[in-house]
C-alpha cells in the first residue's frame, strides 16, 4: 500500500503524517508503543501505513526496554511512541536505563496542546522537564515546521557519539497542524560532533606502552558493543598483537570470545578471581569502551595501585571521573583499535615477554572461583545456567535478564562469544528488564533463539509482556530461576544486616505455569537436578513462547564476590570464607 | 579526589539561546552535586541565537575538569571557557544596595558611595539606591560598610567576566 500522503509531498501535511514519513525515510521497521488520547493523530497515520511495524505493549516502560532489547540486539535505533502524562512519566525507568547503558533510543511522547501546556490540563506532565536529566537530550517541538527537522537530528544524536536517549515530545495541536517536509540530507549539528578519530600521537603513545608492558590487561566494556561488530573484530586481533589477557565488564560480555584463552571473565564485584586479580597487579591496564563503574573499581584507593592506565572512551566526561588514568584517548574505541593496530604492526612491535605475567594468572585461575558442586535433590542456579548454556550454545542464542543474582549467574556461567547477544541492565539495575528486551530482540531477529534469563521476583514487574509475545507470535522463552527471594537483597542482608531477611521473601507467587498458560504461552516445571535436562529440552522443543519455573536451592550466594567498598584483593570466594560484619561506611555503600 | 583543595573558577559558557538550556546547565549542576557561586545569563549575538552564561563555581581541579566535560556534553553547548585557567581576565559584577536613614549616616552613607564610586540611582529624603560595580571583594566591602549606615535590601547581577587582550574566547 503506498502512502496516503505520497502524492502530495511537497504541498502540506499533517505533523502526524511528517512524523511517519520522517521514521520511515529513518529506515525504521520497528516501533513500540502505547497509544493515547495525546498521540491519536500519529496513531491515525500509523493506521494508514504498512511500512512500519508498530508493536503494542502493555506498559509503557515495558515499550522502551523493548526497543532497548531491540537496539542492543539489532545496533539500529529503537524508537518508542507514548502518549503524554502517564505514558510518558511510565517511560521514564526505561529512558534512564537506555541513557546509564548508553542505547540508542528516540522517545516520541505526545503532549497537551500548546494552548494547554502550563495549565495542569488532563493528562499533562512536564515531559521535557521530567526527562531532561534522564535523556541525552529532548525537545518540545511547538512548531510543525520543525518536527521533521527534529526527528532527523534526533536519530542522528541517539546514535552518534556516545549513543543515548533521545526524547521528543509533540503537542497534538502540532500533529495536526500542516507544513511542508522534505527529507534532509546529511546531518550536521552546529554544536553537537562527536569525535570519532583519536589523537594518533595518543595513540602511539598508548602502543609504546602496550609493547613495554610486562603485565598489560585489556578491561573492555560496552563501548566495544556500541561501536559495531568491526570493534570487536578488532579487539580480538588487538589482543592477538599483543598477548594481553582481556576482561570484560557485564555490559561488554560478547565482544571477546568466552572460550578463548586469553579471556579472563567478567570483572567487579561478581567477576573472577583472576580477573579482579589481574586488574589488581598489571602494569599497565588500557580501558576500552568501559567507565570504571563503582560495580568494577571496588575501593578506589586500592583500585589497581601499581598500574599506568590508558582510557579510550567517545565521552570526554568519562576521563577521570572516579579514576584517574595517565593517557587519556577521546574517540570510538572501534577507530582508535584499527589505528592502534596500524601504529603497532607499523612499528614492528612484538609483545613484550609475559611468561611470568601469564603463570600468575594460571595460578589465580586454578582457584576455579565460577567452581560449584552440585549434589544431593536440591538443584544450584548455577548448574541449571550452565546446562541451559551447553544445551544452547549451538543455536547462538540472545539472552537477556532481569537484575539480582540470576543476573550475575548469566553473567558467569553463560558464555557469549558474539556481541549484541547479551542484553542486560547494568548501570541502572532495572528489575523487569528482561522481558521486553527479549521481546524486542525477537523481533530484530524473529528466527533467533531468544532467552530471558530472570529470577521469580523481577518477572513479575513486566509479566504483562506475556500477552504482547502473544499477540505478535513471538517464540520468547522465559526461564525462571526460582528460588522464592529476592535473591541479591537476601545476599546482601545476610552479609551486612545480621541475616534479618526484611521483605525479601517472595511470598505469594503465583503458579508461573498456570500464569503462562493463561496468556496463552506453554508452562513448565524444574523440580531439581533430575529433571534440569528434560525441562530445558522440553523448552527448547516447543516452537512457541514457553514459561520455565525453575525450582532452584533457596539460599544459593552469589560468588565470588567484592563485598562493598572493599578491594580486589579483598575477594570472598565462596561462603566458606570468612566475612567480617562490614562497618558503617562499608554499609552505607550500595 | 574530594579531599584535594578546592578552588573557584569562573566559567564562560557559549549556548543556544533557546528553552530550557539554563535549565539543563542548572538541572547539571545540581544532579551531580557541583557548587554553583553565581551565574549570570544573556542573550549575546546580533541574531538572538548564542546566549553567554558567566557561572562562578568551586571545587578540586579533578571537579572543576568533571565539570567542563559535563557542560562541554550537552547538546546546545557551543563552548566551554574556564578563564580562571584561561589566564588574565577581568570579573565584574553591579549591585544595587538601598540604604535608609537620615542625619549622619545618610551623610556618611553618600561619602562612603563617593569612595567607592558607587551613584545614587534613587533617592528619597530617608534612603538611597547606589549602584556599585567592581570585583565581587570590592561590592561585598561596599555592602559591609553599607550595613553600618542602614542598609535595607542588596540586588546584585553576580559576575560577568571577559578575558583580557584583543582574543575572543
Amino acid at each position: 500500500m503506498a502512502l496516503r500522503w505520497d502524492n502530495i509531498m511537497g504541498s502540506e501535511i499533517t505533523g502526524a503524517e511528517i512524523t511517519v514519513q520522517s521514521l520511515i525515510d529513518l529506515g525504521v521497521e520497528v516501533i513500540f508503543g502505547y497509544p493515547g488520547g495525546a498521540v491519536l493523530p500519529i496513531y491515525d497515520a500509523l493506521f494508514q501505513q504498512n511500512r512500519i511495524k508498530h508493536i503494542l505493549v502493555r506498559h509503557e516502560q515495558a515499550a522502551v526496554h523493548a526497543a532497548e532489547g531491540y537496539a542492543r540486539a539489532s545496533g539500529k535505533v529503537g524508537v518508542v511512541l507514548v502518549t503524554s502524562g502517564p505514558g510518558a512519566t511510565n517511560a521514564v525507568t526505561g529512558i534512564t536505563d537506555a541513557l546509564m547503558d548508553s542505547v540508542p533510543l528516540v522517545v516520541l511522547t505526545g503532549q497537551v496542546p500548546t494552548h494547554l501546556i502550563g495549565t495542569d490540563a488532563f493528562q499533562e506532565c512536564d515531559t521535557v522537564g521530567i526527562t531532561r536529566h534522564c535523556s541525552k537530550h529532548n525537545y518540545l517541538v511547538k512548531d510543525t515546521a520543525r518536527l521533521g527537522p527534529v526527528l532527523h537530528e534526533a536519530f542522528y544524536i541517539a546514535r552518534s557519539g556516545r549513543p543515548g536517549p533521545v526524547v521528543i515530545d509533540i503537542p497534538k495541536d502540532v500533529q495536526i497542524m500542516k507544513a511542508r517536509y522534505e527529507k534532509p540530507g546529511a546531518i550536521t549539528h552546529k554544536t553537537y560532533k562527536p569525535q570519532v578519530k583519536g589523537d594518533l600521537a595518543a595513540i602511539e603513545a598508548a602502543v609504546d606502552m602496550l609493547a613495554a608492558a610486562e603485565r598489560p590487561i585489556l578491561y573492555t566494556g560496552g563501548g566495544i558493543i556500541n561501536s559495531g561488530p568491526v570493534a570487536s573484530q578488532l579487539l580480538r586481533e588487538l589482543a592477538k598483537a599483543t598477548g594481553a589477557p582481556v576482561t570484560s565488564t557485564l555490559m561488554g560480555l560478547g565482544c571477546f570470545p568466552a572460550e578463548h584463552p586469553q579471556f579472563l571473565g567478567m570483572l567487579g564485584m561478581h567477576g573472577s578471581y583472576e580477573a579482579n586479580m589481574a586488574m589488581n597487579k598489571c602494569d599497565l591496564m588500557v580501558c576500552l569502551g568501559a567507565r570504571f563503574d563503582d560495580r568494577v573499581t571496588g575501593r578506589l584507593d586500592a583500585f589497581s595501585p601499581g598500574s599506568r592506565k590508558i582510557h579510550v572512551d567517545i565521552d570526554r566526561s568519562s576521563f577521570n571521573k572516579t579514576v584517574r588514568v595517565d593517557l587519556a584517548i577521546q574517540g570510538d574505541v572501534g577507530s582508535v583499535m584499527e589505528d592502534m593496530l596500524k601504529v603497532w604492526r607499523a612499528r614492528g612491535h612484538r609483545a613484550a615477554d609475559q611468561k611470568a605475567w601469564w603463570g600468575q594468572i594460571k595460578s589465580w585461575r586454578a582457584r576455579d572461583s565460577f567452581g560449584f558442586e552440585q549434589k544431593g535433590d536440591s538443584l544450584l542456579p548455577q548448574k541449571a545456567i550452565q546446562r541451559l548454556y551447553e544445551m544452547t550454545k549451538a543455536k547462538k542464542p540472545i539472552i537477556s535478564t532481569e537484575v539480582g543474582q540470576h543476573q550475575m549467574w548469566a553473567a558467569q556461567h553463560f558464555g557469549f562469544h558474539e556481541p549484541n547477544k547479551w542484553l542486560t541492565s547494568g548501570g541502572l539495575g532495572t528489575m523487569g528488564y528482561g522481558l521486553p528486551a527479549a521481546i524486542g530482540a525477537q523481533l530484530a531477529y524473529p528466527g533467533a533463539l531468544v532467552i530471558d534469563i530472570a529470577g521469580e521476583a523481577s518477572i513479575q514487574m513486566n509479566i504483562q509482556e506475556l500477552g504482547t509475545a502473544v499477540q505478535y507470535r513471538l517464540p520468547v522463552k522465559i526461564f525462571i530461576i526460582n528460588n522464592e527471594y529476592m535473591g541479591m537483597v537476601r545476599q546482601w542482608q545476610e552479609l551486612n544486616h545480621g541475616s534479618r531477611y526484611s521483605e525479601s521473601y517472595s511470598d505469594s507467587l503465583p503458579d508461573f505455569v498456570k500464569l503462562a498458560e493463561a496468556y496463552g504461552w506453554k508452562g513448565i516445571v524444574i523440580e531439581g537436578p533430575h529433571d534440569l535436562d528434560a525441562g530445558i529440552q522440553a523448552m527448547l522443543d516447543h516452537p512457541g513462547p514457553v514459561v520455565v519455573d525453575c525450582r532452584v536451592s533457596k539460599l544459593a550466594n552469589c560468588f565470588p564476590m567484592i563485598p562493598s567498598g572493599a578491594a580486589h584483593t579483598d575477594m570472598i570466594l565462596s561462603a566458606a570464607d570468612e566475612v567480617g560484619p562490614a562497618d558503617d561506611d562499608a554499609k552505607a555503600l550500595v | 579526589m574530594k579531599h584535594l583543595p578546592s578552588e573557584r573558577h569562573t566559567l564562560s559558557i557559549l549556548v543556544d539561546n533557546e528553552a530550557g538550556v539554563l535549565a539543563r546547565i542548572v538541572g547539571l549542576f545540581s544532579a551531580r552535586g557541583y557548587n554553583i557561586e553565581s551565574l549570570t545569563v544573556a542573550d549575546v549575538s546580533d541574531n538572538h541565537e548564542v546566549s553567554r552564561i558567566t557561572l562562578v563555581t568551586s571545587g578540586p581541579p579533578p571537579v572543576i575538569d568533571q565539570i567542563m566535560a559535563q557542560l562541554e556534553r550537552l547538546v546546545p553547548v557551543h563552548k566551554v571557557v574556564d578563564l580562571t585557567d584561561w589566564g588574565p581576565h577581568v570579573e565584574r559584577e553591579m549591585a544595587l544596595v538601598k540604604v535608609a536613614g537620615v542625619g549622619d549616616k545618610r551623610v556618611e552613607a553618600l561619602r562612603l558611595a563617593d569612595i567607592f564610586r558607587a551613584r545614587p540611582v534613587d533617592t528619597s529624603t530617608a534612603s538611597f539606591v547606589f549602584e556599585v560595580s567592581g570585583s565581587t571583594e570590592k561590592v561585598n566591602q561596599f555592602i559591609a560598610l553599607m550595613r553600618e549606615v542602614g542598609l535595607v535590601e542588596v540586588a546584585r547581577t553576580g559576575v560577568v567576566a571577559i578575558a583580557r587582550g584583543a582574543e575572543a574566547v
